[in-house]
């Protein structure tokens, strides 16, 4: 196994917590959060995977789609701030409301 | 919750983990099992080179051979500042000016992070570097003086912010639509122009992220705007 692949690997791990964070979290700064780290753990994949064959020079299409989609996540980070920020002064909590049946 | 819930939660939260654990399994054999010779697109972008008016490889794959997402990406930063904007005006900063530590750090810092994106930006051409991350640096300014507590003077928050916004995009369609009516192809630069070419887009888009950024971390419209 080389550097590369533990790289890919550890963002899949990444990628799996955050994917387990929006889950199980009901306030939505968590779930902000959490799809921020699955999105670090993309980024880790698609960088890794660029260059995982040892001693050819990276490709480097996954890096500049890498170097956009940083900044392409910042700003929808923004905005999912923005609409939690509205949720809260429109309900006065940080989260969806709940469906209930009963 | 009642407390059937309560005694049911942990079982959900164990199924989760147990699926969330498989899948963890899936992607990592995916990526493991991946075939070792690659898609030709990483050859294709070394024979091209010579043409892409650049010499490296990420910035010629980001403004020439893949401008089109470059383009739409820009597109996208302005519809998140624009939804940023409908949702409301910014939130009133604190009164009362910052801290001596923080009005000195900025005094220091601003200018050479100005510097600095000049520099990200011309080196991009041949080195690590380009719009984006010089963008990013201009935008880390830009929020260091939010936290200070400065503001735009009032007359310039209207157009002028506005056009800066728009600047790259701008600067990308004006290209493109010139390049579409000379030669026929939609951001096809010419050999000879394309270093000039991507020079002038990525100048012009290194403002609008920067100033898109800082103002997205105002977090609504300004408030002199309404």
């Amino acid at each position: 196994m080389n550097s590369g692949l533990l790289y890919a690997l550890t963002g899949v791990g990444l990628f799996t917590l955050g994917l387990n964070a929006l889950i199980m979290h009901a306030h939505l700064l968590r779930k902000i959060l959490a799809i921020n780290v699955m999105g670090s753990g993309v980024f880790l994949v698609l960088v890794a995977l660029g260059g995982r064959v040892p001693g050819a020079s990276p490709d480097p299409v996954p890096h500049a789609m890498v170097i956009t989609g940083i900044v392409v996540a910042v700003s929808a980070t923004a905005l999912a701030l923005a609409l939690m920020l509205r949720v809260r002064a429109a309900t006065g909590k940080p989260r969806l409301p709940e469906e209930r049946q009963e | 919750m009642s407390v059937a819930d309560r005694s049911r939660l942990p079982l959900v939260s164990r199924g989760v983990r147990l699926l969330l654990l498989a899948l963890a399994g899936g992607l990592s054999y995916a990526v493991l099992s991946l075939p070792d010779q690659r898609v030709e697109l990483s050859d294709q972008v070394s024979a091209n080179m010579a043409a892409s008016g650049v010499h490296n490889p990420v910035t010629a794959v980001l403004l020439n051979f893949r401008g089109y997402d470059t383009l739409l990406e820009m597109g996208v930063l302005l519809v998140a500042l624009l939804g940023v904007w409908s949702l409301g005006t910014a939130v009133a900063h604190r009164r009362g000016g910052p801290g001596p530590v923080l009005s000195f750090l900025v005094e220091g810092l601003v200018p050479m992070m100005i510097l600095m994106a000049g520099y990200l930006l011309w080196v991009g051409a041949a080195a690590p570097g380009g719009a984006f991350q010089a963008g990013s640096v201009l935008a880390a300014a830009g929020i260091l003086l939010l936290l200070s507590s400065k503001r735009l003077p009032v007359r310039l928050v209207g157009r002028p912010l506005r056009l800066v916004l728009v600047l790259g995009l701008l600067a990308f369609v004006v290209v493109g639509v010139t390049l579409l009516s000379v030669n026929g192809i939609f951001l096809q630069y010419p050999p000879g122009l394309a270093g000039g070419l991507i020079l002038f887009i990525e100048a012009a888009a290194t403002l609008s992220i920067g100033v898109t950024l800082a103002a997205l971390f105002l977090g609504g419209r300004p408030d002199s705007d309404t």
